[in-house]
Formats: structure tokens, sequence, C-alpha cells
């Protein structure tokens, strides 16, 4: 997938790192390692100009790399995430609190598809990457292997879930790669949607009945802290921080995106009448920010290897979902084999709409 | 019975059966197009429900004797192919029966209007997918005609007249007909072909000739067992429902029906 053409060798070496190369050249193999130096050296000088690096633009392997990776575990982490929530929207208990849940699993699919597709822009599929996803091969959030136990945590997710994501997604906007970035402007515009709605989900509750009340402050006691480590290991544990800092795929330290969020959290747990499950948490005069306790990092060890609560359980459903949905997909592509030629493909709706108009 | 709650309540309850598919779909764009489908419905039952009394009291603190769905929606998902037959039958009918209200000037004309573009929708993708599945492979074919066959008895009971719905829903004989002839009688029974509101036999007739159409399209069969099995005849509507329905209703009421009095 990742072959220089000698066509972007060429263009490269006229000075540019946005090489439109058509991709179908064959690959020399023969180009001197002078050129490679300055593909290199022009795509450094696009990151440092904070230029965006697009799809047909030469790129490291391990830029590229790097970036499949995480994008790919970003989609799945919407996929997998729908479970969670989906929990809930049969028992939701008003009409349009459930109209709210279901619109909110349904962004979720969507924006598993915008990531999969800006995925696939680096040459990779999203067959291949569901694949690795159901092999355990890539990863989603950890987050989302704590089970929904009572309505209020549909609440606690939107709030502080989605209010962690927005936190880490914010800066990807301005990622350097291109199509990432733009999903992730419309992702983030959404996701702050449902973090609203989960902090007014949270509120009518604390504001309710005592046994209302009750229920948003234990699920809040109980995702705070699966909260805090949705920002990854502290800094002196992150593995790929560095590189990708460099690379400006990442703009800011798991730590520091970590303290911003708990600065966020602690206002907003004061106005909802709720506490914070942590009592070392308090204002440093000195730093200008909250100091908060220790993370308790053997259990997120333990969650990322596979043993926590709903691991085993998220897997099994997504891989069933998967298996089961097989045949069906099976019968769109026979289908499509046999009847669609371009243009009888559009013209069968269109002709649908006209006759029930 | 209002016919505002049987509408209402068709909405509902399939918005519901939809809803469970969310994390299960077959593919990811189904995950969105299920979901788009139920949210469409549950807007269109809010909206119902909302004319009869408060939506979550009728929503959460009916019992199932006292709702008044079609028997069909209340059947369990089953497989793609079950809930793509199931969605087939209804959506037709619905698709119809709102163009039919729309053209009316009565209390659902306004409301059917908007929906009727929903439906369409809803329509049309239930019909494709009857297409890429009975003609799409051997095994897709055959679950396909499963859920057709299996859903089939249920379908009789969507053309009993609903009772009021000739006055509130429509002051015209059926637009199809093109006259105009308008009794608008509070109360009118609505009877087949009794020249007010909905034309409940020209409205079977539809429904048949357009199901007919996609499920010989698609390379199968319609299905030839009765349409309306003795007992089942008008059921749902009456309040008399299928044992799978009181299940479902339980898991939907139970949080709301645990805390009394609360808003959420």
């Amino acid at each position: 997938m990742a072959a220089v053409t000698a066509d972007q060798k060429t263009q490269s070496t006229s000075g540019t790192a946005k090489a439109a190369g058509t991709g179908a050249g064959p690959a020399a193999g023969t180009a001197p390692e002078a050129a490679d130096a300055a593909l290199l050296a022009a795509f450094d000088a696009a990151v440092a100009a904070d230029d965006r690096i697009e799809p047909r633009d030469w790129m490291p392997e391990a830029y590229r790399a790097t970036l499949i990776r995480q994008m790919a575990q970003h989609a799945h982490s919407e996929i997998i995430g729908m479970q969670p929530e989906a929990n809930w929207i049969t028992r939701a208990p008003s009409l349009r609190r459930k109209a709210i849940l279901m619109a909110k699993v349904q962004d979720e699919a969507g924006h598993g598809l915008y990531l999969y597709s800006a995925a696939e822009t680096l040459g990779t599929s999203r067959e291949e990457l569901l694949d690795k996803l159901h092999a355990g091969r890539q990863r989603y959030s950890s987050i989302f292997n704590y089970p929904t136990l009572t309505w209020a945590d549909v609440g606690a997710i939107g709030w502080l879930v989605d209010g962690a994501a927005i936190t880490n997604q914010v800066p990807l906007c301005r990622c350097s790669y291109g199509p990432y970035a733009r999903a992730m402007v419309r992702i983030c515009k959404e996701e702050s949607f449902h973090q609203r709605q989960g902090y007014e989900l949270l509120l009518a509750l604390s504001r309710g009945t005592e046994a209302q009340h009750a229920m948003a402050q234990d699920a809040v006691d109980r995702w705070w802290w699966p909260s805090l480590m949705m920002f990854g290991p502290p800094d002196d544990a992150s593995s790929h921080s560095e590189q990708s800092m460099a690379w400006k795929i990442k703009r800011h330290s798991n730590d520091e995106l970590r303290r911003r969020f708990v600065d966020i959290c602690v206002p907003q747990a004061e106005a909802l009448g709720l506490t914070l499950p942590d009592p070392d948490i308090r204002w440093n005069e000195e730093r200008g920010q909250h100091d908060f306790g220790a993370i308790d990092w053997t259990e997120f060890q333990q969650v990322l290897k596979g043993n926590g609560p709903c691991n085993e359980q998220r897997i099994t459903q997504r891989r069933r979902a998967h298996e089961e949905g097989a045949w069906v997909r099976d019968a769109a592509a026979a289908y499509a084999a046999k009847h669609t030629t371009p243009s009888t493909r559009t013209a069968q709706p269109a002709q649908h709409v006209e006759e029930t108009a | 019975m209002s016919a505002a709650l049987a509408l209402g309540d068709d909405a509902l309850v399939l918005s519901h059966r939809l809803g469970e598919w969310a994390g299960h779909a077959p593919v990811l764009e189904e995950e969105v197009a299920l979901a788009n489908i139920a949210l469409d419905l549950l807007g269109q039952a809010r909206v119902l429900l909302s004319l009869v009394g408060d939506e979550d009291e009728l929503a959460y603190l009916r019992e199932e004797r006292a709702f008044r769905n079609l028997q069909l929606v209340e059947q369990p998902n089953g497989d793609f192919a079950h809930t793509i037959a199931r969605q087939l039958y209804f959506s037709v009918y619905q698709h119809l029966l709102y163009e039919r209200l729309a053209a009316g000037d009565g209390e659902f004309a306004e409301l059917a209007a908007k929906a009727v573009k929903e439906v369409a929708y809803h329509r049309d993708h239930a019909e494709q997918w009857v297409l890429r599945l009975g003609d799409g492979t051997a095994e897709s074919h055959e679950r396909m005609q499963s859920g057709l066959e299996a859903l089939w008895r249920f379908t009789g009971e969507m053309f009993q007249p609903i009772e009021g719905l000739d006055a509130a829903g429509t002051t015209g004989t059926v637009a199809a007909t093109g006259t105009t002839g308008t009794t608008d009688t509070a109360g009118a029974t609505g009877t087949s072909g009794s020249g007010s509101g909905v034309d409940w036999a020209e409205l079977e007739s539809a429904w048949l000739s357009a199901v007919t159409a996609t499920v010989e399209r698609a390379t199968l069969t319609l299905p030839t067992g009765p349409r309306t099995g003795a007992w089942a005849a008008g059921a749902g509507r009456q309040g008399l429902h299928t044992e799978p329905f009181g299940r479902m209703l339980a898991e939907m009421q139970h949080l709301h029906r645990s805390h009394p009095g609360a808003s959420w």
C-alpha cells in the first residue's frame, strides 16, 4: 500500500511533500537514498508548518502505521461503545430520554463509519480493521469494558466519558493528518451535544427523588476513575506519546489532558450537586490546577489485558453480530453482483421515489 | 379506542423492537438505518400519544390489555430477514394509510403529511432489502421466505377498520378514488366501502398488490396461509396480544414503574 512511486519521488525532489502521485505507478525500488531523505525532509517541513498531510502525500511508514492503529482504535471504540448505552435503550424511563439515547447510539455508529472511512485513506479497509478487532489484535477504549448497571450510568457516560473523549479529541481537530482532523471536527460537534445531554440527565436525577439522586451519585462513583484512565498511562509510561507529539498527531500529553479534564469536572460536579469519589481532590493555588488522588494503574492494566468486567461480553457480542450478519452481507454482495450496473443501481431508488411521491 | 392510540401504539411498539437491534445489526450502515427508522417511529408515537394524553403515562403505565397496537409490530425481531419482513408488511401499510390520511383534511392530515415522508423512506429500505435477500444467496432467499411466511398470519389485522379513524382522520373518501364526498360523521364506524374515511378494502387491495409486486420481483413467493387467524382478527386493536408482548412491556416499563411519580 505504501510503496513510494517513482512519480512521487520525482516530485518530492522538486521540493514538495504534497506530491500528488497517482499511486498507480510501479514501485521503482531503485530510487536513491537521497530521494528518501528529501521526502522525509519535505514531510517534516509540512508538519512543522502545520500543513495537513493528505492521503496521496508521502508519509513515513511509521506515521502511517501509527495513524492506522490510532484511528482504528478510535473507530472500534465508537462501535463497542454502542453496547453499554444500547443496554438501556429498551428500558429508558421516558420517551424523550429514549429518543435522545437512540439518537446518540445512532450517532456513534455514524462516527464509526467516518473513522473507518478516514482510516481507509491510509490504505487499509474497514473489513480488515474489523477482523483485527474481532481477533483481539486491535484495541478499543478501556472504558467500554465497564457495565451500565443503572439508568444513571447513561448520564455518567454522557457527562464523564464523552467529556473525557472531547477533552482528548478536540486537539485532534488540528491533527496533522487531514482526513482524521476533518472527521474529528464533525465528531466533536456531536459529542459535545451528547455530553450536555448526559449532564442534563444527571442533573434531572440529582434534583429528583432521593432514590434518583442516590442512583446518580452511585453512577458517578463508579465511572469517575475509569474516565480518568481514558487519557492513557501517565506520561512517563506512555510509549507512543513522544513520537505522536512530534508528528502533531497528538498535541498534549496524557497527564496534561487528564488534569485539564479534572479542572473542568470539579465545578460541574458541584453544580450537579454530586461529589467526585476522590477525597484528595483540592485546588492547588501554586499550580493553578486541581491536585487529585492516585489512579489504580493495576486495574487499568488488567482491563487492557482483557480482564475487565465486560471485555469478554463486549467482544463476544461484536463478533456474534458480525458472524450472524455474514449471510446478510453475502446476500447484498450477491444481489449487487447479479443486478448492479452503474446505471441500474441509481435508477431503481429514483424510480421508487417517483412512484410513491 | 381512539385512532391516535392505535396508530401511536403501532409506532411505539415497532420503534421499541427496532431499538433492540442497536449493537446487533449485520453491518454498520444498518445500525444507522434501523435506529433511524426507530427514531422516526418514536417521534410519530410521541405526537400521536400526546393527542390522547400524557405520552409517558400512556407508554409506561398502561398494561398489556390496554395497548391497541397491531400484533404484527409486537412480534420479536427474529433474524434480519424476519425483521425485514415485518418492516415490509408494516411500512407498506403505514405508507398507504398515511398517504390517504394526508390527502384528507381530518385531525391526522397534517401529522400524516409529515410522517409520510419518513415512512416512504422506511418502505424503500424494506423493499430494497427484500430484493437483496430474496434475490441474494440461496440462504438469504430461504430466510426471507421464512420471514414472510412466519408473519403472514398477522397481516390481516391491518385492514380491520380502526374505530373512529374515519371521523377524526379524514373527511373525504379515500384519496385514490379521487372523489370528494364528505360525510364527516362523528363516530362513523368506518366499515369498508361505507363512503366515509379510509376505504379499508381498497387499502387492503393496494397493500396486497404492492407487497405482491415486491415479493415477486425478489423471486420470492407470496405466502398462501390465512392472513387472519380466526381468533386473531383485530385482536391487537382490541387489546388482545401475543405472549412476547407482555415481556417486552415488562422490560420497557420496569424502570419507570419502579419510581412512581418521578420525572426523568
